[in-house]
């Protein structure tokens, strides 16, 4: 049975590294190779705070696992990360909608962090609420100008916005372990998350010409518990295929 | 060929020093030129301040001006700093 803080870990460091994933599957892609540039550096930046996480995972449960065994040693179903980011990149739009529905959440997140009880956890907020942020200006950005740019862009933004809007209720969703850890002082009020998140998204879809879509029914939750959708496995697999297939292997 | 027009990126590297041209990124227009070419060419700490500015925009001296607006130069010496004593008490020339 794993600790509230190693499950909060986890989470928050699968988070990322899936994101990244889809990310880096994204790449060449792209309408242009400059948006290739930036996705990469935004997956680098993701890949980074997991390492962290991992690392921080590996200390505190003291059974003497890397980073790497958490990233390519686990199977799907030990992944703790959102519905959200293992969405697949069904296109452009999709790529940043759920790139824009992550961040609005990440850097509320990080920033929140940075004054955990959690020295650690503190340290890796203060870091990754700069990225956050800078992610957000990117995906922001994009939603504007797909959201108000011609009728296709708009089509495929709306599109993307109402595929994902029911996987964002499973970001602010409260169960023991955040209720713990938040009495605690390690993570944040998850409904001041919420209230951030709501502000940055309304203000961004409206700039956007974009319709915020109605509360979902049902909403589409299950990964925080390590259920996820169709194409998860496969995604897992194939991020992990060369560290399984070459046990102990450097590159 | 690219649909989204080029810009020119400037990169001031420290705080007292000029911009100084380091490239060329594709952007639909300037604020995500900004953003590729802040992935690009600052990404290693490189800068402090960044410029861009639409290639179409800039002027630029043709190669068969070379001799009208360059060469005349040439032959007026006193330009240069080196027909100039410096007095000893200037350092940092």
């Amino acid at each position: 049975m794993q600790t509230p803080l190693l499950t909060f870990i986890l989470r928050h460091g699968d988070r990322s590294l899936v994101l990244a994933q889809r990310l880096l599957e994204y790449i060449t892609r792209s309408p242009e190779i400059e948006e290739d540039m930036a996705l990469s550096n935004i997956a680098l930046d993701l890949i980074g705070q997991s390492r962290i996480l991992y690392t921080y995972a590996g200390e505190f449960e003291g059974l003497g696992h890397d980073e790497d065994h958490f990233a390519f040693q686990r199977d799907p179903g030990q992944f703790l990360s959102p519905i959200l980011v293992e969405r697949p990149n069904t296109d452009f739009a999709h790529v940043i909608v759920r790139q824009f529905l992550h961040d609005a959440y990440a850097v509320p997140l990080w920033t929140r962090l940075a004054v955990s009880s959690d020295t650690t956890l503190a340290g890796l907020g203060a870091k990754a609420s700069k990225e956050a942020a800078y992610h957000l200006r990117h995906s922001s950005a994009w939603v504007i100008r797909l959201g108000d740019g011609t009728e296709e862009s708009h089509d495929r933004a709306t599109s993307a916005l109402e595929a994902l809007w029911p996987c964002t209720e499973e970001l602010f969703e409260i169960d023991e372990i955040d209720a713990e850890l938040f009495t605690a002082g390690v993570s944040p009020d998850p409904t001041e998350l919420r209230a951030d998140w709501d502000r940055t998204v309304n203000e961004v879809l409206s700039t956007a010409t974009l319709a915020r879509p109605a509360p979902p029914a049902p909403a589409v939750t299950g990964g925080l518990s390590g259920l996820h959708e169709d194409d998860f496995d496969r995604l897992i697999d194939e991020m992990q295929e060369l560290a399984r297939a070459h046990p102990g292997v450097n590159w | 060929m690219s649909a989204w027009p080029l810009w020119e990126v400037f990169v001031r590297a420290r705080r007292g020093v000029s911009h100084v041209h380091a490239g060329t990124v594709h952007a639909p227009d300037a604020e995500i030129a900004l953003q590729n070419a802040r992935d690009l060419f600052t990404r290693r700490s490189e800068g402090v301040s960044l410029w861009v500015v639409r290639s179409s925009d800039i002027t630029a001296s043709s190669g068969d001006d070379r001799a009208s607006l360059f060469e005349p130069a040439e032959d007026k010496t006193f330009r240069h700093p080196s027909d100039f004593e410096l007095p000893d008490a200037v350092s940092h020339m």
